[in-house]
């Protein structure tokens, strides 16, 4: 591997591990949001949540490219808090990222929260825990599954992840190149051995973790089933 | 300042309105019987406060719990009670004795009234304790349900139907443990039921819900002995009696029981002379007869006053008699009505052909 696609490795990584943490955190409560509410909002930020599934990555990425510029809405409000620039930075792409892997968190926690019966949370509260003590003592154990599930999908999302990145982070090396931009550009220039290297290396690890997490959450399936 | 529970809540459900205002007891259990679909479980649920009636009061000796008019509710997670649900909700992810201890854990250490091993004890946990819930069969779960509302350490036990989910072979199996909680715990106790009897072997007080609305309450013995209720044509229908058991006869292995001046015969209960029995008489095991019948397999006929009498549909009526100073309920027809000509006042005699126990 060569010193960029190293780098390129290393981007890769810290993006989708810092967008995976960001989406579980602002996923989580507007998941919960979701499965529990009777808002005729909801439908409407189901649906915006939902976008990035159906929309072509490089109309995300073109507006957030708009938004993250210094003038943009985004870019601006960032600037005014003392950052600079957002556009062709990592910050900007981890802004994308979350953005781009939303659905594939939500849903997932959307489900599983939706699965809890209403009266073990009411059991909860009446054996004095308070609605904050209920979420982390018994819903968040209970949607363990979904939570893995959103947790991995993110993460492998965010790994693959392609046209936002090209649109808002550019292709600077080391700084915002990302593995499959990084495979892109092998290909471009013909070195197919190092495209081959980087492909294949993210075919095995995104076929690891599907099937380790399809595996666990399977096997506690059946495992609750026998009891 | 009452020492009961009080309260008033007004909810619209459905086709229907909760519109109920009333005391329960500080002592004992008493029964929130009706109909599905009446409006008992909702009253339960506001009790509780898990659900916020738009108007309503709540209070518990005198401590305020919700009183809408001042704007104050306590939500259910601040109200020292136990709600035990049909299904026994128990947390599927943590083992029976940690969700024994889901309430005691966050119960303060001066608030805890009732002691971890005594509980596991009264229910026969111990067995249980390191399983999983869904290890445990319907009754087993419903046990580990009513302890950990136990150890949640309440000043009021609210339980929905407990045992409307169990077959009757499980029901069987809890029935005693209840009776034993009532005989061995001061907390009282709201159980909401639809079964007379059921109700009539733990209850103390009835408190009778139709359509949202509270149609009458009083002592157990008092509303079974009513007439005018609906729940008099109740296939179940009885009068209670409380009785000591004053003789056995080990020949015909034959218990005898004594009350108000009256004996009673029945079959052999196995425990000592003196000891206190609860038994129901169910109405349509009483026969009425104007002259005492000459010899009969019947063991207990017994001289009795015609009170009232009221008719209940498709030809048959409802005799309401005084026995030893208490109400015994007898259904006859109409027709036996008109050729006895029972009128209020008569003596006449009382043929009961078998007595439920409730111990």
């Amino acid at each position: 591997m060569t010193p960029d696609d190293l780098a390129a490795l290393w981007v890769t990584l810290r993006l989708a591990l810092t967008s995976t943490l960001l989406l579980l955190l602002l996923g989580t409560p507007v998941a919960w949001w979701l499965a529990r509410s009777h808002s005729r909002a909801r439908t409407l930020v189901e649906t915006i949540i939902a976008l990035p599934l159906v929309l072509p990555p490089t109309v995300l990425g073109f507006y957030l490219l708009i938004a993250l510029s210094p003038n943009g809405i985004i870019g601006a409000g960032w600037m005014a808090l003392g950052g600079s620039g957002l556009a062709f930075t990592f910050s900007g792409l981890v802004i994308g990222s979350v953005l781009y892997s939303m659905p594939f968190v939500v849903q997932p926690l959307q489900n599983a929260f939706a699965a809890i019966d209403r009266r073990t949370l009411e059991a909860a509260g009446t054996l004095r825990a308070s609605p904050l003590d209920s979420f982390f003592s018994v819903v968040i154990p209970l949607a363990r599954p979904g939570l893995i599930t959103a947790a991995t999908l993110g993460f492998a999302h965010t790994l693959g992840e392609f046209g936002v990145v090209l649109m808002i982070g550019g292709n600077i090396p080391g700084k915002t190149q990302v593995l499959s931009i990084a495979i892109y550009d092998h290909v471009e220039s013909l070195q197919y051995a190092q495209a081959h290297l980087l492909s294949a290396g993210l075919l095995i690890f995104s076929f690891l973790i599907l099937f380790l997490v399809y595996r666990t959450n399977g096997s506690s399936l059946l495992r609750r089933e026998n009891r | 300042m009452s020492t009961g529970i009080n309260f008033r809540f007004r909810l619209p459900l459905g086709t229907f309105t909760l519109d109920a205002k009333g005391e329960i007891p500080s002592r004992g259990v008493t029964a929130l019987f009706g109909r599905s679909g009446c409006g008992k479980t909702s009253l339960l649920r506001c009790i509780a406060g898990l659900e916020q009636a738009g108007e309503a009061y709540l209070s518990i000796a005198g401590e305020c719990w919700h009183d809408s008019d001042k704007g104050f509710y306590l939500p259910p997670h601040k109200r020292a009670i136990g709600y035990v649900f049909q299904e026994g909700m128990l947390f599927p992810h943590l083992r029976v004795g940690e969700n024994l201890r889901f309430g005691h854990r966050r119960t303060p250490v001066g608030q805890r009234s009732e002691d971890f091993d005594r509980v596991v004890q009264l229910l026969a946990l111990g067995p249980l304790i390191d399983r999983s819930p869904a290890q445990l069969s319907g009754g087993e779960k419903q046990r580990v349900a009513i302890g950990r509302a136990l150890l949640n350490h309440p000043r009021l036990l609210l339980m929905d139907e407990p045992m409307a989910a169990l077959d009757r072979g499980h029901k069987k199996e809890i029935l005693p443990y209840l009776e034993r909680l009532h005989g061995e715990s001061n907390i009282p106790i709201i159980y909401v039921t639809h079964d007379l009897n059921e109700l009539a072997r733990i209850a103390d007080h009835l408190v009778l819900i139709e359509q949202g609305t509270i149609l009458a309450a009083g002592p157990l013995n008092e509303m079974l002995g009513r007439v005018d209720l609906p729940i008099a044509r109740d296939e179940e229908a009885g009068a209670l009696f409380d009785t000591r058991i004053v003789h056995h006869d080990e020949t015909y292995h034959l218990t005898r029981l004594a009350f108000g001046g009256c004996e009673l015969t029945v079959g052999w209960i196995d425990r000592p002379v003196g000891a206190m029995v609860r038994i129901r008489i169910h109405a349509k095991d009483v026969s009425l007869a104007l002259d005492p019948p000459g010899p009969t397999s019947i063991l207990n006929v017994l001289p009795v006053t015609v009170l009232e009498m009221a008719a209940h549909g498709r030809g048959r009526m409802i005799v309401k008699l005084e026995l030893g100073g208490e109400a015994l309920l007898a259904r006859i027809t109409q027709k036996s009505q008109a050729n006895l000509d029972l009128q209020p006042g008569m003596r006449v005699y009382a043929q009961i052909k078998s007595v439920a126990l409730s111990l």
